[in-house]
């Protein structure tokens, strides 16, 4: 790939990162907590994405985020009030910077009108505010990339000064490094910054940081600072700690590789980072990084989705301050660079770090000092790599349970040795398996965090007044889960505001708060997630619901209808409430679409409403789409797997119980129930001679198409677990058959799709029309 | 008689091997690797010649009778017959046959045209002849192998 196109794609991966965390400063603000560390996290939000912007020419978003910009800037040393007003428009030209980032990444133009216009509120609340005309001659260049380097950390732990991408680290350096001489950055590229923190085990590997560095000052004319920042009083030091990193400035005609090769035997016993010094003046902070994290870690500039995987260990960034002290051992590091100095004749040595590089290094102390747990680490990966190592790990537990098998049937004794070792290793590989699924598992929080501001333009859409509450967005899932819950939920949200909460008016008169409320919460549950949405408003009108059904063809207007099952009606195929079809709501999808996707998932959706007060809608979702629960069964010669979540009972039919109905049907009689029964051999095409029910076993399952259908199958083999294996990588879909799995055999065992079964089923047999479903 | 060359690149590789009494062969850089006969999950409204699927190493792949595909007759499988695994297009298929005989290189061989012959379902599928010691070995095209297999299934 183009470098420069593995830059662009991280500058947006980035930028996605940065818009959440400017959504998420403003929603603080917005709740009045306007403190200085959230207004800077804004505003080095909105200051990065401009820089990148300005470094790939997108002029519109550069020009959009730069009055952005200006407003929070004055915010920010407290000229502007951050009020409501205020946080409002910021909100909106939150979303408006973002769909420029999205008309910037695919190549569009976002909705330039609406930009101005939000150009234009911005610079109301600005003091001396930039004019609108300003605003369309704003030169799009570097214009406010001036170097501040104390706002562009970006989203990485001010408390990890030493850690590989760091920023403020970086940045420290670059500018405590003194100015080059005379003939430094005579061409156009900039001099080298080698930013080197040698851990305490460089030094227990009997290698020393002055070797190092006389071989970088070997290169060429080399610039040598170091940084003492970290020296702890002599008491509390560690004497076999280590505490100093060096700056090493090298001229721009030296070759990278060579500044490698001096570090080739301590690279993984210290924090490195190489930068030209030029790159950060040219393209700003934000390019740099981008260089500094495509330079160091290839997986970053991948294209692919990534995962964040949260390191549990911190990294070795610094040794721990050890109590007990001993004074005299301070000596050896004080030596050290003592001799460091006298080897190294041709590097000059600072003894003070420039007090513009102690500032941010200075705060970076004290953060790590605070109480505030600093913020745990992440790697970006490639999801391909994740799933492969998933995949292997599927097939580690496969084989762990073949070689289980064999030594069972080896005659080896359960208190063997073998044996107690066989059970060692399937511990073992459960944790791996666990550990493996727990890395795809995601906070839903990317979920929730777009949907304040669908419920801001839904609000506004529907003149009613909106609060959204979320609880608990850190709530964990597999990521392929996470994918799939942000249209369900966008439907129920716009279902809540747009059906379920009154207009202020109306809220008024009926005695609430002309503010309505929708909440939005995610739970773990018995092993699935939960997310609910809920509304104050006024509830499913059950009335009006029902005569829509009748009207619809849906039920019969004598029903009978419990109030649950009416309000379950919103579910069904081609039922729509709204009198006139909204641009919000009815967008051609309705409710039932949400519950079909829902359950090809494997999920459950319900809603629970009162009357006057709300309704509360809840999703139910396993937590992973690549395990499944399953029973597993015979049928014919054939092991078949048949999803936990669709059977509701099992049962042996006896003889009086089933009834033939019409020439092929058969109908089974449960309580007081007649069900279809449906012979899964024959709807397979593993058909048998013989279809006899009373040999067999029922499992009632629920289906979509044809509510309840008792499906024969030969014998029952056990629950289990299993992985799911697509079947259409390498052959293509199934009736009748959702995916395949592989069993402790080795072989593959396929997943049956009740309602492709239960459908192939109807189609095939020609059939009696008497028997009416319910359903 | 018309020389065909094998997608322009000559001195491609080819892996031969035996159906009943005759020989095929397809191009070397398709072919994943070769394993022996292990029994296929068969897959419920698929084409005849569609053995199952099978595991390989956690992917699930289905297994084409390449007998029954061609013609043939559906072979009889022993512990003797090998699956060819091939990569077609995004695809990865297994190709049930009865032995593997040889590599060729196409550089030493003239691949010729397939002769017309009315109304045989092999003729679909073979792309070229080799003649070689006496022997004549079909070139498969794995790419229509599969396409057929879709339209049929479709």
């Amino acid at each position: 790939m183009d470098p420069m196109d593995a830059i662009r794609t991280t500058f947006f991966i980035e930028c996605d990162e940065l818009l959440a965390q400017l959504e998420e400063g403003l929603m603080a603000m917005e709740q009045g907590s306007a403190d200085a560390e959230t207004i800077n996290s804004v505003f080095r939000a909105v200051h990065s994405v401009k820089g990148g912007g300005g470094a790939f020419g997108l002029d519109p978003l550069v020009r959009f985020s730069h009055v952005f910009e200006t407003l929070l800037d004055q915010i920010r040393s407290s000229q502007v009030e951050p009020t409501e007003a205020v946080v409002a428009t910021l909100l909106r030209a939150a979303d408006m910077l973002a769909d420029h980032v999205a008309a910037a990444r695919d190549g569009g133009v976002a909705d330039e009108a609406r930009s101005e216009q939000i150009a234009a509120a911005i610079m109301s609340h600005t003091i001396g505010g930039a004019s609108a005309a300003e605003y369309q001659e704003q030169p799009a260049e570097i214009e406010g990339l001036d170097f501040k380097p104390q706002m562009i950390s970006l989203d990485l732990p001010p408390a990890a000064p030493a850690d590989d991408f760091d920023l403020s680290a970086l940045l420290a350096g670059a500018a405590a490094a003194p100015e080059p001489s005379a003939d430094g950055d005579a061409d156009g590229e900039g001099d080298w910054i080698v930013n080197f923190a040698p851990h305490a085990s460089l030094y227990a590997k009997a290698n020393d940081s002055v070797l190092v560095i006389r071989e970088l000052s070997g290169l060429g004319e080399a610039t040598v600072t170091y940084n003492d920042e970290m020296l702890p009083t002599l008491d509390e030091m560690d004497p076999a700690g280590a505490y100093l990193s060096w700056t090493v400035r090298l001229p721009a005609s030296v070759h990278e590789e060579d500044i490698r090769e001096a570090f080739a035997f301590v690279d993984e016993d210290c924090d490195l980072e190489i930068v030209r010094d030029g790159a950060i003046e040219a393209a700003g902070p934000d390019i740099a990084s981008l260089l500094a994290a495509v330079s160091d870690t290839p997986a970053a500039a991948e294209p692919a989705s990534s995962v964040d995987l949260p390191a549990s260990a911190p990294a070795d960034i610094q040794p721990a301050p050890t109590p007990p002290p001993a004074p005299v051992a301070a000596q050896p590091e004080t030596a050290r660079v003592v001799s460091l100095m006298d080897l190294a004749p041709p590097v000059e040595t600072l003894t003070q770090a420039a007090p513009s590089a102690a500032a941010p290094a200075a705060s970076a102390a004290v953060a790590a000092g605070a109480p505030v747990p600093p913020p745990p680490q992440t790697i970006r990966v490639d999801l391909d790599r994740v799933d492969r190592l998933i995949n292997l790990v599927g097939e580690l537990v496969i084989n762990q349970a073949m070689l289980a098998q064999r030594v069972m049937e080896s005659g080896a004794g359960k208190a063997t040795d073998v044996n107690l070792a066989i059970t060692d290793l399937e511990l073992l590989t459960r944790n791996i398996q666990d550990s493996v699924m727990a890395i795809r598992a995601q906070p839903v929080k990317s979920v929730f965090q777009r949907m304040p501001r669908l419920v801001r333009e839904v609000g506004e859409a529907t003149q009613k007044r909106v609060r959204l509450i979320t609880e608990g967005e850190g709530t964990e899932v597999d990521k392929t889960v996470v994918e799939k819950l942000s249209d369900p939920i966008t439907h129920m949200i716009r279902n809540a505001i747009d059906h379920g909460l009154e207009t202020p008016a109306e809220r008024e008169a009926a005695g609430k708060p002309a503010e309505g409320t929708v909440r939005l919460t995610a739970a773990h549950r018995s092993g699935r997630i939960v997310i609910e949405v809920s509304d104050d408003g006024r509830g499913v009108d059950r009335a009006r619901v029902k005569a829509k059904a009748v009207e619809k063809g849906l039920i019969s207007p004598e029903a009978q209808l419990t109030d649950e099952e009416i309000d379950n009606l919103i579910f069904a195929p081609g039922f729509s409430t709204a009198a006139t079809v909204s641009d919000i709501s009815g967008r051609g999808v309705g409710m039932d679409v949400v519950k079909r996707s829902v359950q090809a998932l494997g999920g459950r959706i319900t809603i629970v409403s009162t009357p006057g007060q709300g309704s509360r809608f809840s999703l139910s979702l396993p937590l992973t789409l690549a395990v499944l629960d399953g029973m597993v069964v015979t049928v014919g010669d054939q092991t078949l797997v048949a999803p936990l979540t669709t059977i509701i009972e099992s049962l042996k039919p006896r003889a009086g119980d089933v009834r033939p109905l019409g020439p092929n049907n058969f109908v089974l009689k449960i309580r007081d129930a007649f069900v279809p029964l449906v012979d899964t051999g024959a709807a397979l095409g593993f058909g048998k001679s013989k279809f006899d029910p009373t040999e067999g076993v029922a499992l009632l399952v629920e289906s979509d198409v044809a509510g309840q259908v008792a499906l024969m199958v030969d014998h029952i083999q056990g629950q289990r677990q299993v992985v799911i294996k697509s079947l259409e990588t390498n052959y293509r879909p199934t009736d009748g058959v959702a995916a395949a799995t592989i069993l402790g055999d080795g072989r593959v065992a396929l997943i049956l799709d009740i309602d492709g079964l239960v459908t192939a089923h109807r189609k095939a047999p020609p059939r009696a029309e008497t028997l009416a479903m319910t359903g | 008689m018309t020389e065909l060359s094998l997608d322009g690149r000559d001195g491609s590789e080819l892996i031969s091997f035996r159906i009943g009494e005759q020989e095929f062969c397809v191009d070397i850089m398709a072919v994943r690797e070769i394993r022996g006969w292990t029994p296929a999950t068969p897959v419920p409204h698929s084409p005849r010649f569609v053995r199952g699927v099978i595991n390989l190493r956690g992917a699930v792949l289905p297994v084409v009778d390449l007998a029954d595909r061609l013609g043939l007759g559906k072979a009889v499988e022993t512990a003797r017959h090998v699956i060819i695994v091939v990569q077609i297009g995004s695809k990865v298929v297994g190709l049930l046959v009865d032995a593997v005989c040889d590599i060729l290189s196409t550089a030493d061989h003239v691949v010729q045209k397939t002769p017309d012959l009315a109304g045989d379902q092999m003729q679909s599928f073979v792309k070229g002849l080799i003649a070689l010691e006496g022997r004549m070995i079909s070139l498969i095209d794995l790419g229509l192998v599969l396409d057929a297999q879709q339209a049929e299934a479709a």
